[in-house]
């Protein structure tokens, strides 16, 4: 696993749209239910304890499929196989293709929304496409072009060489970064104390990742389903907006 | 305490349902209640013994054949409470439908300290039709609630179209993202041809067809438990079941 490569993945300015997104905070914002710091990071805290968690695990879970047991490696532990080509083109040893099918069926289960679900594969599809662009590897899959965007995760640290952690990590990080920054945005806070919030939260993705690694190989329905009702309604509301700054 | 019922309910081939099991232990009694002339048959869990109590495992397990109707009913709330030494309880709620199941009871209450997890599987036939409300109210009048999840799990033709976890108490979040410091949260699931096929939204509450199957799940948070029911219910409109002589308990208008 190349360190930067995970950075490259990770990085707010990769070309996939995100910055389009604001993670259900945009709603948050308008119900008065976010309107400072404090509500802020708790906002951030209940969004990373469900949609954080489940996003991790279905990143994690399609990048196991993609790149088979046979790749997995203890945490931090042994060497890994790949580290000698960094960031390079990976062949695809075990693809379950119909696995990540499956996963993409979990995400629906998990996402009543539909507005949340159209998001999604909004994201999924804009993260496929840059993905294919930046390493040409990148496998096609039976979850189609517009695969939701945990699963596009998968897929694309799966062909950036990464391992099921680091997609769990880009997963569960890009979401906090995305609800943060929409958040800095939206309501004219101070970007260094919205971003102490980001850090304060990184051993919780850390957590999150390594759980989601251990945890790749489940049943689809065994994995985590913590559900945020008010992500829920809020995406609906916002969804019926005329004007609105962010897609969802 | 290890408890278990089992209801199985069959078309009398003259258009009604009958029960062919209605067993159960305390404090899970499954009694026989409604009209016997109405197309469905209709059975109220009586709460035999105080619970769900630290350290219970609970089963219910229903059966619905085709074209049968069977409506489930709680009498009262279910107060999840604690034991001591502090212990987990479970109630684990398999329901096979190949006809018609509306599972309505009343809500379950965390007590302060309980630890409670409501686990649902659902097995719909193609065709099949459900309701499904799951309630939760964060402890009784004015005291801090347990700790009480319901983790749901429901497949249409083995194909799982809802999965989801709800929580509420000490160890669940309770921040703007998930339930904004309400009392009440709940879901009502609605399969079949009746689902409502258009999302719409209110600040407090939801209704949202899911992805792949005839279906919509409605949401809501609310101040307390009669207005997370009139929300979720929408006035009875949502329960289709309502059964127009249910007593003001069940916080119906009609």
């Amino acid at each position: 696993m190349s360190l930067s490569t995970l950075l490259v993945l990770a990085d707010g300015r990769l070309p996939a749209g995100a910055h389009a997104h604001s993670g259900g905070v945009e709603a948050a914002v308008a119900a008065g239910r976010v309107h400072d710091l404090a509500t802020l990071r708790s906002f951030l805290v209940g969004r990373t304890a469900t949609a954080g968690e489940v996003a991790a695990a279905f990143a994690a879970a399609t990048c196991r499929a993609l790149t088979g047991p046979q790749l997995q490696d203890a945490l931090g532990g042994s060497p890994d196989r790949r580290g000698d080509e960094p960031g390079g083109p990976r062949a695809f040893a075990g693809v379950d293709s119909d696995r990540v099918r499956e996963l993409d069926d979990g995400i629906d289960a998990r996402t009543a929304s539909p507005a949340l679900r159209a998001a999604s594969r909004a994201q999924g599809r804009a993260l496929l496409r840059a993905a294919a662009r930046i390493w040409p590897t990148t496998p096609s899959t039976t979850a189609g072009k517009q695969p939701h965007h945990p699963v596009a995760v998968g897929i694309a640290a799966a062909a950036a060489g990464l391992r099921p952690r680091e997609a769990a990590l880009v997963a569960v990080y890009g979401g906090i970064t995305g609800s943060a920054s929409a958040a800095v945005r939206l309501l004219g806070l101070d970007p260094y104390a919205v971003h102490a919030l980001v850090a304060e939260l990184a051993p919780e993705c850390d957590r999150l990742a390594a759980r989601a690694a251990d945890r790749a190989d489940l049943p689809v329905d065994d994995l985590p389903a913590g559900s945020a009702i008010l992500l829920d309604i809020g995406a609906e509301q916002h969804a019926t907006w005329e004007v609105r700054l962010f897609a969802s | 305490m290890r408890a278990e019922a089992r209801v199985v309910a069959e078309a009398d081939g003259r258009g009604g349902t009958r029960l062919s099991t209605v067993y159960g232990e305390p404090p899970l009694l499954p009694r026989r209640t409604g009209h016997r002339h109405a197309g469905h048959a209709e059975v109220h869990l009586v709460g035999g013994a105080a619970g769900p109590l630290g350290g219970d495992e609970l089963r219910i397990h229903v059966e619905v054949g085709p074209d049968a109707h069977l409506v489930v009913r709680t009498v009262a709330a279910s107060l999840a409470q604690p034991s001591h030494p502090p212990r987990h309880s479970t109630l684990t709620i398999t329901a096979t439908v190949h006809g018609t199941l509306a599972w309505l009871p009343e809500p379950t209450v965390a007590v302060t300290g309980c630890d409670h997890t409501t686990r649902s599987i659902v097995d719909l036939c193609d065709g099949a039709e459900l309701l499904w409300r799951e309630e939760l109210i964060a402890g009784r009048h004015d005291e801090p609630s347990g700790d009480l999840r319901a983790a749901t799990t429901v497949r249409c033709g083995g194909r799982t179209i809802l999965r989801h976890d709800l929580a509420i108490g000490p160890s669940a979040d309770a921040g703007p993202a998930t339930v904004g410091g309400a009392r009440a949260v709940g879901t009502l699931l609605v399969v079949g041809p009746h689902a409502p096929t258009r999302p719409t939204a209110t600040s407090t509450g939801a209704t949202m067809p899911l992805a792949n199957a005839p279906a919509a799940l409605i949401s809501a948070t609310a101040s307390d438990a009669a207005g997370l029911r009139r929300a979720l219910d929408g006035d009875t409109v949502n329960t289709w079941a309502a059964d127009p002589s249910a007593k003001p308990g069940n916080c119906r208008k009609n």
